[in-house]
């Protein structure tokens, strides 16, 4: 019996191959979408922690000095006091272009790191003296060899695989000489063992500060919201493509209540068919499941590497392009892909489990009554009332979402009520009695189009959302970055000798030379880098402050006052009026905000003066030159031939602005890409919904056809139906996309990347992404009108016959 | 750096006593190195300073101590100086790598702890005149060698001493030229085992003022180890008396090599040559998973003597990186005493 039935089932598929197409794609790209986030964000994850583990970070307590660097005869002082520290110097070595870390560890003292403990447990392992002793080695990946290999400044290179992809490791001998920094550590690490009666750190070195690793700068915590982004994208995409699975699985039962009555009526029993039925879904999820593992699994190695260079750009995080396919993540999407399937057919199956032994096939079928549609418009409202609450109350990125998934799923349910509501209105307008058939009509198959219009709807808006936020940020960023690149040529000399001779030689050619002098400090938030400027009118009149006192430049250039950016304003919730702690004995009061996109971390500015007050004895290596602009080119190749300097080190505005642009449109590379494929799916949802209703067409078809309307007009009418919902759901979505840009920009850009933007309006995309709308809902009716208009006339007389 | 492997690498490579586990390339070649020489004229305070030019040298002291509590203790203090290249130079790339080793040891425990550190910027050295011998806060320092004051921490111990000479320097071999095996490897080697010492022990129970005599070595050298030899089992014993004396067997696989120095309480000294003192391991003791010879039985004929050393207790594992027995010892028998007992290679 069972293998006569599971027959019966499986005739289904066979006769309806489009349709296991359908459903099966549905599930695949649910699936394939929502995996390949899973993916991407494992791999950027692992990276980073596997960065940390590599490089020993996050284990240990730190002494820093905040005002900059300390000598080495304070890590002297500190031994011979008893403190078992290791020195570490670090800093930033451009490599062709590129710039990578280089980190130089006192290798005798330094606790076990795995890169060089696979590199002593090579076949050739490397000559303690070789390690140690001029010229020294250099540790770095396999990656970095051929960029490293030509390098006429750096020692033999050995390679390990337990490095990061974008660090040099090396003994902290050969670091001074390649950072030239001799005699200065960035940072000491704790050992972990310390004798007993040490004295107290105030007493040896009271410049120190002691970091515990839970406050060293967190790869995974400054990324973590950019990841949250993405795992957003991925449910969207998940939640649209389980309305394709929704609109197949109907249709598909639908079509199968003449088949599954007469299984009954043979003997079989409910219970019987119901567990077939669900492991029929499970192994179609499974199948689906396995196909969208594929497609996730390429489309994550195609994402990959723009995530990667995002994260580099945005965070100066490692992460690696290559992705590595993980047993725990095929079992999580085909978990997700079954729990996702039988999610969206659990409406289908419950009505197939009550349904009475004797009915026909259903003309009611896809009716709902309107007081079930305001149940769910009820629940929308409670929704949207429930994620306002939750952003007001608690605050933070999470509750930024909580109110972004609110906002949306109510929205989208609120969504059926609207549009009858608006049917209703517009049938209130209609003359004629075809006019009115239509409208009727409409309302009539609101029910079974809604979960696709639902689909649609959210797409829609967050396209308009999601685009609003990219556009508005880009016009913001351009200006900004006109703003704040006001020097023609930025020049990095080799050293302080070099930077005086350049500057000497420059001075009466040019405009104006502004020198670029930064240490790093310390603040409770993170890293704070502190940068020293000299009044110039560039500043007064392009500095991009987003809050100021009245007297902010003069406060800031007379020493009395600091300017900080606004990720450090927001992060401390600090602006004009309060103060920041520069050092042990310097506060000042804050000036000014300034906005500072794509940077992470902390930043303020003071005069040069007060910079030399709190940092003594920094050497200023780089500066901005400010002449013409038609002659910047010239000047830039005069400068390198002049005294021998690298492309890097004399760069363009022009360049760097290209450079900056080209990271910014990385960055959302991936948004637009998923962006692009909701739409797609949701799409493909109508086109599944208007099959499943065409089936139970025919009955109200019929009479209106047997009044007098040709098939013509009535597949004309078929495509004005899909349209103009389309169109209505289009208007609904606009203010939706729009307060989803809103929260985007003002609330979830703040809480991830520490800056607010101003929101532009872009009315012509609107009008184009409409115009797309409407194209894919006529294309997604045309399947039926094509139908309609190819319908033998006898298929519409058997509904009077009475034969169906 | 991964500091155990790279030093497991760095120091195993040289033929060392202490680290002589029969490794292949423990006959390896000194090249650029100097090499002792027979006959040399030592020159102090100079000598008491530090040798780059040489592979490897040390300033090891032991104590055997009396605490007020009426128990016995023993210390160790042992600054090695282990060269890459035979020079010195200011900064991080100084090629002269340090390594200290400290220790104290109760009738019932053991407590040690190591260092390590680089040349060429003051973090550890030797001066000789005035003297100080340093690897961060531990330190051996005085006007000269004569007077000094000893101190190390450990995370658990620590010990402040005071010591005085007694009597003269003694040097052993030939006028401290050391044959160290049957084809002539050899190192420099002189002795100060008349220390008085004085001071406290800080223990995790409290501090104990100590009494009691020290023994410091002297030693350098390039390659003082044949190929063969594995490891070796080094006796100072100081008994009743004053008369004192030094003796060590270096196992290897074509026979022990042993070699001995009676010192007179009044500071002169017998050179014993090889094969005249016997040594014989009575019973073992299964310490960090090793069989170690804790009881011994040291005989030399021509002197009469005819002893057991026992060890205070076979607890005295040096689990440094390159780990080793290092403990004092008790003396019974024909002569009555106290001493020290190293032995590598177990």
């Amino acid at each position: 019996m069972t293998r006569a039935v599971i027959q019966a089932l499986l005739s289904h598929w066979r006769a309806h191959r489009l349709q296991l197409a359908t459903l099966l794609i549905g599930i695949a790209l649910a699936t394939g979408l929502w995996s390949a986030v899973q993916a991407i964000n494992a791999e950027a994850r692992a990276s980073y922690a596997r960065a940390n583990a590599q490089l020993a970070i996050g284990q240990f307590d730190e002494l820093r000095d905040p005002s900059g660097p300390i000598p080495i005869s304070r890590y002297v002082d500190l031994r011979r006091a008893g403190w078992q520290v290791a020195a570490v110097l670090e800093g930033p070595y451009r490599v062709s272009g590129r710039t990578l870390r280089l980190m130089g560890v006192d290798m005798v003292a330094y606790p076990a790191l795995p890169g060089v403990t696979e590199a002593e447990q090579s076949t050739a392992p490397p000559e303690p003296a070789d390690m140690l002793t001029a010229p020294g080695r250099v540790l770095a990946s396999p990656e970095l060899e051929p960029l490293l290999q030509d390098q006429i400044n750096l020692p033999p290179i050995l390679t390990t695989s337990a490095l990061p992809t974008d660090v040099i490791l090396t003994d902290i001998g050969v670091a001074e000489r390649l950072l030239n920094q001799p005699g200065v550590i960035s940072r000491l690490v704790l050992l972990p063992i310390q004798p007993r009666d040490l004295p107290p750190l105030s007493q040896i070195a009271p410049e120190l500060e002691r970091v515990s690793p839970s406050s060293q700068v967190d790869t995974a915590r400054l990324t973590d919201s950019f990841h949250l982004n993405l795992s957003a994208f991925g449910l969207l995409s998940f939640a649209v493509g389980l309305f394709i699975v929704n609109g197949t699985v109907g249709l598909a039962f639908a079509q199968r209540r003449g088949m599954i009555r007469t299984l009954r009526a043979l003997g079989v029993s409910m219970q019987r068919l119901v567990w077939l039925v669900l492991t029929e879904l499970t192994v179609l999820a499974l199948v689906g499941g396995g196909f969208g593992l594929l497609l996730g699994f390429f489309l994550a190695g195609a994402l990959l590497p723009d995530v990667a260079a995002t994260l580099r750009g945005l965070y100066g995080a490692p992460v690696t392009g290559q992705l590595t396919l993980q047993p725990q993540w095929v079992l999580a999407g085909l978990a997700m892909a079954v729990f996702g399937t039988l999610l969206a057919s659990g409406h289908a199956l419950w009505r197939l489990s009550n349904m009475p032994l004797l009915e026909g096939p259903g003309v009611q079928a896809w009716q709902s009554n309107s007081r079930a549609r305001r149940i769910v418009g009820a629940t929308g409202l409670v929704l949207i009332v429930g994620g306002s609450l939750a952003y007001v109350s608690i605050g933070g990125l999470v509750a930024g979402f909580i109110l972004l998934a609110g906002l949306l799923t109510g929205a989208a349910l609120l969504l059926p009520a609207l549009l009858a509501m608006a049917l209703s209105a517009l049938a209130r307008t209609a003359r004629g009695p075809i006019a009115q058939w239509v409208w009727a009509d409409m309302r009539a198959q609101l029910p079974g189009l809604s979960l696709a219009l639902m689909a649609l709807l959210l797409a829609l808006a967050a396209n308009i959302g999601v685009g609003t936020m990219v556009s508005s940020f880009r016009l913001t960023f351009v200006g900004w970055l006109d703003q704040r690149l006001t020097s023609e040529l930025y020049v990095t000399a080799r050293d302080a000798d070099q930077a005086h001779a350049i500057t000497a030689w420059l001075r009466p050619q040019v405009d104006a030379i502004l020198p670029i002098r930064n240490v790093e400090l310390s603040h409770e938030t993170g890293p704070l880098f502190l940068y020293g400027v000299v009044d110039d009118p560039v500043y007064r009149q392009h500095w991009p402050l987003i809050a100021s006192t009245p007297t902010v430049w003069d406060d800031v250039m007379a020493g009395d006052a600091v300017l900080i950016n606004e990720q450090l304003a927001r992060r401390a919730t600090l602006w004009p009026g309060d103060e920041l702690k520069l050092s042990s004995e310097r506060i000042l009061p804050i000036a000014g905000v300034y906005s500072d996109y794509g940077n992470p971390t902390g930043q303020a500015i003071v005069s040069m003066a007060q910079l030399d007050h709190i940092t003594p004895g920094t050497e200023t290596r780089r500066f901005g030159v400010r002449m013409p602009p038609e002659d910047a080119t010239a000047m830039a190749q005069t400068v390198r031939d002049q005294f021998d300097l690298s492309p890097g080190t004399v760069v363009q505005q022009a360049a760097m602005k290209a450079q900056s642009l080209a990271i910014f449109e990385k960055t959302f590379v991936v948004t637009s890409a998923l962006n692009v494929l909701t739409l797609g799916v949701a799409g493909f949802a109508i086109l599944t919904s208007l099959l499943t209703l065409w089936t139970q067409r025919l009955p109200q078809i019929a009479p209106v056809w047997a009044l007098g309307l040709n098939r013509t007009q009535l597949a004309r009418l078929e495509l004005l139906r899909s349209v103009l919902l389309a169109a209505l759901t289009a208007c609904l979505a606009l203010p939706l996309g729009l307060v989803l840009a809103w929260v985007l920009l003002a609330v979830i850009n703040v809480q991830a990347f520490g800056w607010r933007l101003p929101m532009f309006i872009f009315p012509w995309d609107w009008l184009w992404l409409f115009l797309l709308t409407l194209l894919a809902a006529l294309i997604a009716a045309t399947v039926p009108a094509f139908r309609m208009l190819r319908l033998p006339p006898a298929e519409l007389l058997k509904v009077f016959a009475n034969e169906r | 750096m991964n500091v155990k492997t790279l030093l497991l690498y760095l120091f195993i490579s040289f033929p060392l006593p202490l680290w002589a586990q029969g490794y292949a390339g423990l006959g390896g070649s000194a090249e650029g190195f100097n090499e002792p020489q027979s006959g040399y004229a030592f020159d102090f305070p100079k000598d008491h300073g530090p040798h780059p030019a040489y592979r490897i040298e040390w300033w090891y002291l032991t104590a055997n101590l009396r605490g007020e509590d009426g128990r016995d203790y023993g210390i160790q203090w042992t600054l090695f100086r282990s060269a890459l290249k035979p020079f010195e130079t200011e900064g991080w790339q100084s090629p002269q790598i340090w390594m200290g080793h400290a220790a104290t040891t109760t009738p019932d425990a053991h407590f040690f702890a190591e260092r390590l550190s680089r040349g060429g910027i003051g973090q550890a050295g030797v001066t000789a005149q005035p003297f100080e011998a340093w690897i961060d806060e531990w330190r051996m320092a005085g006007p000269d060698f004569d007077t000094l004051t000893l101190s190390a921490n450990g995370e658990d111990f620590g010990y402040d001493l005071s010591l005085t000479a007694q009597g003269p320097l003694v040097f052993h071999g030939d006028a401290g030229y050391s044959v160290k095996s049957a084809d002539g490897q050899a190192s420099y080697y002189y002795s100060q085992p008349f220390y008085a010492v004085e001071g406290t022990l800080r223990l995790p129970d409290g501090d104990m003022r100590v009494t009691g005599q020290g023994w410091l070595d002297r030693e350098w050298s390039s390659q003082p180890l044949a190929a063969d030899q594995s490891g070796w089992d080094w006796f100072s014993l100081s008994f009743e008396g004053g008369d004192k004396m030094m003796a060590f067997r270096l196992r290897g696989a074509r026979g022990d090599f042993t070699s001995a120095t009676w010192i007179n309480a009044d500071g002169s000294t017998e050179t014993i040559p090889d094969g005249s003192i016997q040594m014989t391991p009575l019973r073992t003791d299964q310490v960090a998973g090793r069989a170690v010879p804790t009881h011994w039985r040291i005989a030399l004929p021509d002197r009469d003597v005819d002893v057991e050393v026992l060890a205070l207790t076979p607890e005295a594992w040096m689990g440094t990186r390159f780990e080793y027995w290092e403990g004092p010892v008790t003396v019974t028998g024909s002569h009555d005493g106290i001493g020290y007992l190293e032995m590598t290679g177990y």
